[in-house]
This record gives structure tokens, sequence and C-alpha cells, in this order.
């Protein structure tokens, strides 16, 4: 019981984690909320930017993670879905280290149409992908502690589940992004927004496959 | 790839000119009739150098009759555009293309001394691809590399209409078009754009047969070359507004919106009105209903000249027409150059206010039945023509000649290449530097510039400066 609890707590520490860790990324949007504020001179425009972006973000997790909270009522599968998961998140990792190309597609949205972009670049670099064996790994977690009760009310606390992991992980990502698009608006400057900008590319590429092989991992060892 | 963005990419105007200044220059040299191969001359600009203002590497090219014009970076500034999250590109090889032979040279400057040609674009390829042909001006955009084109298909360009495609900023693979719906376009120049707002302008000069043998009077005197511009939905790829300047405006040439994307005006020169031979400059604008505005704002008065003294050309209007074929403006938006090739003189304006152009500053150069020495006693050929800021706006570089054949008619007595610079003062004013003076080597001319690390003509900015 205490082994699955730190399991739990473990794996909320993930979410959060992982939501800290697509803030930072510039790809994930925090440059667009400094030249919202910075295009309408105003300071009100940032909040409201990070929001857009925040939906954006929201909406392709919530958009990853129902799938799979649906399928997970067919317990007797559990293991094998968290598998197959994992290696789904391993194949975006690799996808994503060999086509190392400029992405254009993001390129073609408006400027104005934040959320719409957020969406689009959330599900371009799989970040909702990377939640998945997180997510499984809760909701594994909570599959036993409830023991064999039906279905339905296992499905209803999974959907449950989702939208607590993607709400979570969408507000630490709002909150490290918007803490980066803050300090630079307000206190570096603008000469910070290029010096602050890393290549994550290789980096995030290996996450994913670093994760999607955790979550295999723990879903053979049983938790 | 890099890990951290490219040093000489900046966010805002500002910030561009806060960098370290120019160490080299990059400028076209070109054989007018095709009797040598075309290049690219590095010019040293280190300042204390031992070799600074000379020519210190070629680029000479393997094939003949290319006739370099224009030419670009594969990327630069935009690269930092908060939409593509992915600012790791390289500002590394110049983009050139041979206006006349079609063929586009991918040309790697990434050490300035030994630059040489990385990839050869056949022009059947970029007709097979784009049913464009003679590519011009090059700008780095959202999804790759963007180059203007002056001619359609078919042997003399006049198979379809001209216009833009875009080229793969990494493999520099032709990808196909620019336009969705090209409205009332059906000639092209030059363009640019404004990222953030996400608008294009684009404008005209004529179609190949309008100028590559040269200058056709009849078609000038009948207003039959470009005098509109048009405005685009940049990401949605169409004309969404043409606006014609009225005809006598012939040849609307360079587009130099303001640099801070959050302002919505530009400028855009005009070679000659028909009607009096004046030079002008319209500055355009978007209203508050968002429809695009216009106005002259500069006008440039014609010297007048005995016929004796000019070319057969312009011998019947006893005049010396400015010719106004290049315009630049600085990073602060606060000076815009005006090239006046005919009367041999390079014009500074201050247009802090657009609508209100004050001339702050004037240098007399070459010139149509004058040829005004430098002030170090050499000659200038032809007149002051493609004209290039340095970042900090606090020097202007400029070349002679404006294409072959016209230098030919305009300029009958004249032949060389020259590159010269001029000092801004403090509070304006423009300068000759008596120790900045290039002389291209025999039988070529020189056209565009380029800076190391970007240049007032180059760079898109998607961030403000505050």
């Amino acid at each position: 019981m205490i082994g699955e609890m730190t399991t739990v707590t473990a794996l909320w520490w993930a979410v959060i984690f992982s939501g800290l860790y697509h803030g930072i990324n510039p790809g994930m949007g925090w440059p667009l909320a400094v030249s919202a504020a910075l295009m309408e001179r105003k300071h009100s425009a940032m909040p409201k930017a990070l929001a857009m972006l925040a939906l954006g973000h929201f909406l392709a997790m919530i958009g990853i993670l129902l799938p799979f909270s649906l399928m997970i009522f067919l317990v007797e599968w559990e293991t094998q879905i968290r598998v197959g998961a994992g290696l789904l998140v391993i194949a975006m990792g690799i996808y994503l280290l060999i086509n190392r190309r400029h992405p254009k597609i993001l390129a073609r949205i408006h400027p104005a149409r934040l959320a719409l972009w957020s969406f689009l670049a959330a599900m371009a670099h799989g970040a909702g992908l990377m939640l998945v064996p997180i997510f499984l790994g809760i909701c594994a977690v909570g599959a036993d502690e409830t023991g064999h009760i039906a279905a339905q009310s296992l499905m209803g606390s999974n959907v449950t589940t989702a939208f607590l992991v993607a709400l979570v992980h969408t507000a630490s990502m709002t909150l490290a992004g918007g803490v980066i698009a803050l300090t630079i608006y307000h206190w570096l400057g603008l000469k910070f927004l290029s010096k602050t900008w890393f290549n994550l590319d290789v980096v995030w590429a290996l996450s994913l496959v670093l994760v999607g092989a955790a979550g295999i991992a723990y879903a053979l060892m049983g938790h | 790839m890099n890990l951290r963005p490219d040093p000489t990419f900046h966010a805002s105007p500002k910030l561009a000119m806060e960098a370290p200044v120019e160490n080299y220059a990059f400028t076209v040299m070109l054989s007018p009739d095709g009797s040598q191969s075309d290049g690219i001359a590095v010019v040293d600009l280190k300042p204390g150098s031992d070799t600074y203002g000379e020519i210190v590497h070629q680029v000479i090219v393997p094939n003949k009759g290319d006739e370099f014009h224009h030419f670009g970076w594969n990327a630069c500034s935009s690269s930092l555009s908060p939409l593509s999250g992915h600012a790791f590109l390289e500002r590394r090889y110049l983009i050139v293309p041979g206006i006349r032979s079609s063929r586009i040279y991918i040309i790697d400057v990434k050490e300035p001394l030994k630059a040489k040609i990385h990839k050869t674009i056949e022009p059947e390829e970029l007709f097979a691809k784009t049913g464009y042909s003679r590519p011009h001006t090059i700008h780095c955009g959202p999804e790759g590399i963007y180059v203007s084109c002056l001619g359609g298909g078919g042997e003399d360009g006049t198979d379809g209409p001209p216009g833009i495609f875009i080229m793969d900023c990494e493999t520099f693979e032709i990808i196909g078009r620019y336009e969705m719906d090209r409205g009332k376009q059906d000639k092209h120049y030059d363009f640019w754009w404004n990222l953030p707002q996400d608008y294009m302008v684009s404008s005209e000069w004529g179609l190949p047969p309008q100028f590559e043998n040269g200058v056709v009077p009849e078609d000038l005197l009948s207003n039959k070359y470009g005098h509109s511009i048009h405005f685009w939905d940049l990401r949605a790829r169409k004309n969404i507004q043409t606006m014609d300047f009225g005809e006598n405006y012939q040849m609307a040439l360079e587009i130099r919106p303001a640099h801070d994307p959050t302002k919505a005006y530009g400028f855009c020169g005009v070679v000659v009105d028909t009607t009096n031979l004046q030079g002008a400059i319209f500055t355009w604008w978007r209203d508050d209903d968002g429809v695009w505005q216009s106005k002259k704002t500069i006008t440039i008065d014609p010297r007048p000249e005995k016929p004796e003294n000019l070319p057969p050309l312009l011998q019947g209007f006893e005049a010396v027409p400015p010719l106004v074929t290049d315009i630049d403006l600085s990073l602060d938006d606060k000076y815009l150059y005006v090239a006046c090739w005919g009367l041999g003189e390079m014009h500074q304006y201050d247009v802090s206010d657009p609508m209100n152009p004050v001339l702050a500053g004037k240098v007399e150069l070459g010139g149509i039945a004058k040829s005004e020495k430098h002030t170090n006693g050499k000659d200038f050929a032809y007149g002051p023509q493609m004209v290039e800021i340095s970042r900090d706006g606090k020097r202007v570089y400029w070349t002679n000649s404006l294409y072959s054949t016209w230098d030919d008619q305009f300029y009958p007595d004249d032949e060389g290449g020259q590159m010269v610079m001029a000092d801004v003062g403090e509070n304006g004013g423009l300068t000759l530097n008596k120790d900045f003076y290039i002389n291209f080597p025999k039988g070529l001319r020189s056209h565009q510039i380029r800076l190391e690390g970007g240049d007032c003509s180059t760079d898109s900015f998607c961030y403000p400066s505050v």
C-alpha cells in the first residue's frame, strides 16, 4: 500500500515535471507570449496569450489521453496496452531524432491563432504522447486499488484522471513558460530571447524514448 | 544545426543596430557582355585591417552569361519567429540568382575568405518546378526561402505571369510556387513583408522583353511598365489589394517596409513619372479600416540639359531624369536613402514622419552629362545605384551599375564597376569617405551589396524595438 502511494506520488510529480519541461521549451510557445505583449504594447496581452497557449496545449493533451483512458477498461489487456503505448512513444522519439528538419507547418498558422498553434505544436512534437506512459501508470495503480469493480466506473474514473493529468500538466507548463516570458518581458529584455533559446530537439526526442521505455519497464514489472 | 540561435539573428531591429559592426561585404560582380564569368567579391570591412576596403576573395562561377543582380541569405533574423519555435538555422549561404540565365548558385560563406559554391540549381529545374524564370529578390520567410521571379515560362518569359517560389532553407530544393490567388498581378519585381502582421507587398518592373535588351522607349512612353504594387495575405498566399499609383508612375521597384513590426507602413520607389520625368517615392500604409493607402511623399525633379550632352535615348527630352532605381531604409526607420542613378546623386531623407520626408543629406557622384568625380579625385562610372546601409546606420555603401543593357543606353561612354561608402553624420548628413573606393576587376560591373551578419534590406524582424 505504501509502495503504491509512493508510486502514485512519483507519477504525479512526473506529470508536474513534464509540464515544467514542456513550458521551458520555446517550441511550446513562450516566445509567442513575449511577442504578443510587445506587439500589442500592453501588459494584458501576455496573460491572454498564455491562456490561449494553455488552452491549445490542454486540448492536445486531452486529445491524446482520452482514447487511452477509454481503452484501459480492457483490464486484462492492461499490460499489452501499456507496452504498446510505450512503443508508440519510443517510435515518436525515434521519428523526431531522424527527422530533424526545420518545421514548416507551424509557420503557416496565422500569428493571432495562438490556441490552434499551441495545439498543433504539441501534436507535432508528441508532447501528449510523453504523458501517456505516466498517465497509464496512474490508472493502473488506481485499478489495482479499486479491485474488480465494474468496467464502467473504472472507465469513468480514468476519464477523470485523464482530465486531471492534462490540467495539472498544462498548469505547470503555463507556469514555467509564463515565468520565462514575464522575466524576459519585464526584466531581461529581448536580447535574452535568443540567449535563452536552446535547441532542445535531441533532448526532447530522447526524453520521449526514455519515457516510453520507462513505461514499458513499469508495465512489465507490474507496477 | 546549432544548439543556440545564430548570433547574427536579432529579435528586434534595435538589437541588430547594437550588434557588432560588419567585417565583410559581399558584392556582385557581373560581366555585362557575358565574356567573363560572374562572381561574388568578398570585401574586407574590418576596421583597422591592412586590407580594409579591398577585395580579399572572389567566388567566380563556372558558367558565363548568368548576369548576377540581387541576392540574399538562406536564413536571417526571421528565424527567431516565435511561430517556428525553431531558431537554429545558420546564416551561412548566399542565394545568388542569374537574372539572365535563371541559374541559381548557393554560395557557402561560413568562412568568407574561403567562400565557395555549395550547390547549383540549373535553369531547367527552376522552369520545370515553378514555370517561372529570371529569379531576383531573395527573402527568408516563414516556410523557407522566398524568391521573386521577373519572368514566366517560355523562351522570352511571357508564357504565364511571373511570381514567387519557395525553396527549402536547408536542402535548397525548390518546393514550388507561392501564389494561391495572384489577383491582378501580372508583372513582378521586388517584395517584402511584415511577418507578425502577416502581410506581404510586391512590386512591378516589366516583362523580360521590356528589359533584357534595354529599356523599350515606346513601352515607357505608352506607360507599359509596371505602376502598381500588390498587398498579399502572406500566409493565405492571396492578393488582397492591388494599388495602382497611376499609369504615368513607371516602374514601381523597391519595397521597403518599416523594420519595426508594430508599424504598418513602408515606401516604394518609382523610377520615372512619364508626365514630367520626376522620380517619386510613395509612402504606403494600412488605414484604420484595414485598407491599404498610398501617397506620393517625395518627388525629385529632372535637370535640364543640352541635347548634345545627352545619350540618344534622352536627347528629345532635353533633361536628365533622376531615375530612382534603389531605395533603402535604415534599421531605426529614420533615414531613407534614395539612389538617383540618372542625376548622379544619393539622397538621404529623414522619414521619422513617413508622411513628410525631409531631405537631410546628399552626395553627388557620377551622373548623366555630369560625371562628378569622387572627393578623392577618382572616376565614378554611371551613377549611385544599389545602396546598402550598415546595421548601425552609420555607413552607407553603394555601387554603380543598374543592369548591363540599361547602363549602355543611359551611359554609352562609361564602363567599370565601383563601390564607395559614405559616413552618416550624428544628426543626419552624408559625406563620401575618401579612403573607401573599390575599382572592380576590368570588364566587371557591380550591383547588389550584402553585409556579413545581415543588413538593412535582408533581415525581417519578428519583435518590435523597445
